[in-house]
């Protein structure tokens, strides 16, 4: 049947859209799969650093569309996972040097030999994010527990719905625990209730995502990394695993649901 | 459309009637009238016009337009005919009659008689023959249903009532010329009687609309925190918009 083309998208920029691919990426290839990362942020590319290949680029997505280079001839591959490429995106260009039919194209030619074809979207609702979700089979969306990101994940949502590549599940990025525990940030459920689609993962707040970011080994690779530990989660949750969101705020909800129970019934005696 | 008049103006022993053409769009009517209104400035001033608009059935807002729109030009509604019980029940709401010998709705001998039968005897006595059947129909007003999230900048614009049955999110709008119901959490911008019927209303079952419009009028939630969620209905009382539980 060949490869499933998942995009991933935010609409908001810094929720960890680009983490989040490198290390889906990562996380699936280290499960076996042959997985293709394709860098859709024409202008400001950063996947290529996130995955440690940026020293490796001699072709870009756009000479593919435009004809100087073949398909195979830009595809990086990684120097851990075998089973990993990346097609990067040209630094020089703008949004505007390929289209959605150019995007359809590619991942029609991979779709054969792979298992996944990842797409990192842009930020934005334009032209880049277009592109990015063309192709998709599916859409992951990332989010942030912050009202803001949480705003144009549903703005998102919303032009998905209208172009019918469907609600796509949630990733919720960056959740600090003692934050929710003290009723500081949105909690998943929270975040859930808004926006009213399935959640395919919860990754915690976790610093060695940022320095394994710098080093280019993204954290998934990392077995004392709770935030790798989460995207390996949601890899096998791809692959249709039925692994349990981890325990990260659950505790809080439970006594937040206890409380309001309470509070509930008192109101209703009262 | 363009070679039909949207209306006829006659003059009866009466008064003037015009005779609304059954395919003309209201606003057409509206916008047409007070056109030859404005061209015959002297001869209208301080008239009383009655309008029959067949089985139309008009709109308590499309009435109001018109009522303004002649009202703009000191000519008063002074009776609507119509065969649509919707029409007819919108005519006494706003308080204009419905027959062209009573002066004021309140003489109508509808009292002791359901309204709509009342209103089918009425027009009957005209006619002669058998009696006609009685439409077992209701007749209902436009209406749009949407059954999902309406998100973040998705909006729903309507010349007649909105009813969700989901959330409305914060950055989503509603523009609605008559009632909006959201069976569900209202959290974005809402505008109910958005061509001016003051007489819409807004319910949800969670009520903390970013910002509640009625015709003219702007509310905003208050910045409370974590209340429990009721259902509540918004309408106009008294120049402000008052939310009450809805039920």
């Amino acid at each position: 049947m060949g490869a499933r083309v998942i995009t991933v998208t935010s609409g908001k920029g810094g929720v960890g859209k680009t983490t989040v691919t490198a290390n889906l990426s990562v996380a699936l290839a280290a499960l076996n799969k042959k997985v293709v990362a394709i860098d859709a942020d024409i202008g400001l590319r950063n996947l290529d650093v996130i995955l440690g290949l940026e020293n490796r680029i001699v072709y870009d997505l756009v000479d593919v569309v435009e004809g100087r280079c073949k398909l195979r001839q830009a595809m990086i591959k990684h120097k851990s996972y075998p089973d990993l490429y990346l097609i990067p995106a040209a630094q020089t260009r703008d949004k505007t040097a390929i289209s959605p039919a150019d995007m359809v194209d590619i991942a029609q030619k991979l779709r054969e030999d792979y298992d996944f074809i990842l797409i990192d979207s842009p930020a934005g609702i334009e032209r880049g994010f277009r592109n990015a979700v063309a192709p998709a089979d599916e859409v992951l969306i990332v989010t942030n527990p912050e009202v803001s990101a949480v705003r144009d994940a549903d703005r998102i949502i919303g032009l998905l719905e209208a172009e019918e590549k469907g609600p796509g599940q949630l990733i919720l990025n960056r959740l600090k625990m003692d934050l929710v525990k003290r009723g500081e940030m949105l909690s998943t459920n929270d975040v859930v209730e808004i926006l009213s689609i399935k959640i395919i993962g919860v990754v915690p707040e976790d610093e060695t995502v940022l320095t394994s970011s710098n080093k280019g080994e993204p954290a998934a690779g990392d077995p004392n990394s709770k935030a790798g530990q989460a995207f390996r989660n949601i890899a096998r949750r791809l692959l249709g695993e039925d692994v349990p969101l981890m325990a990260l705020d659950q505790e809080q909800s439970f006594l937040k649901r206890l409380s309001r129970l309470f509070s509930g019934n008192s109101a209703g005696m009262g | 459309m363009s070679g039909n008049k949207p209306f006829e103006i006659k003059g009866t022993r009466d008064g003037l009637v015009v005779h609304v053409s059954p395919e003309a769009a209201w606003d057409e009517v509206a916008r047409q009238l007070a056109g030859v209104i404005d061209r015959q400035r002297d001869f209208f001033r301080g008239a009383r016009l009655a309008i029959d608009v067949g089985e139309r059935s008009v709109r308590r807002q499309e009435l109001s337009l018109l009522q303004h729109v002649l009202a703009d030009r000191e000519v008063s509604l002074w009776a609507v005919l119509s065969g649509s019980l919707t029409t007819l029940t919108t005519a006494r709401k706003l308080g204009v009659a419905t027959t062209l010998e009573a002066s004021a709705p309140g003489q109508l001998s509808g009292e002791r008689l359901p309204a709509g039968i009342a209103e089918t005897l009425l027009r009957v006595e005209e006619d002669d023959g058998a009696p006609p059947p009685i439409n077992p129909e209701e007749v209902g007003t436009i209406g749009v249903l949407f059954k999902r999230t309406l998100r973040s900048g998705r909006t729903i614009h309507s010349d007649g009532h909105v009813v969700v049955l989901g959330d409305v999110n914060p950055g989503a709008e509603i523009i609605a010329g008559g009632d909006v119901i959201v069976w569900g959490r209202l959290r974005g911008v809402v505008h109910a009687g958005a061509q001016g019927d003051e007489g819409a209303t807004v319910c949800a079952l969670d009520m903390t609309p970013m910002q509640l419009r009625i015709a003219g009028y702007i509310a905003t939630s208050p910045k409370e925190q974590r209340r429990e969620p009721r259902p509540e209905s918004a309408r106009i009382r008294g120049n402000r918009i008052v939310v009450e539980a809805w039920n």
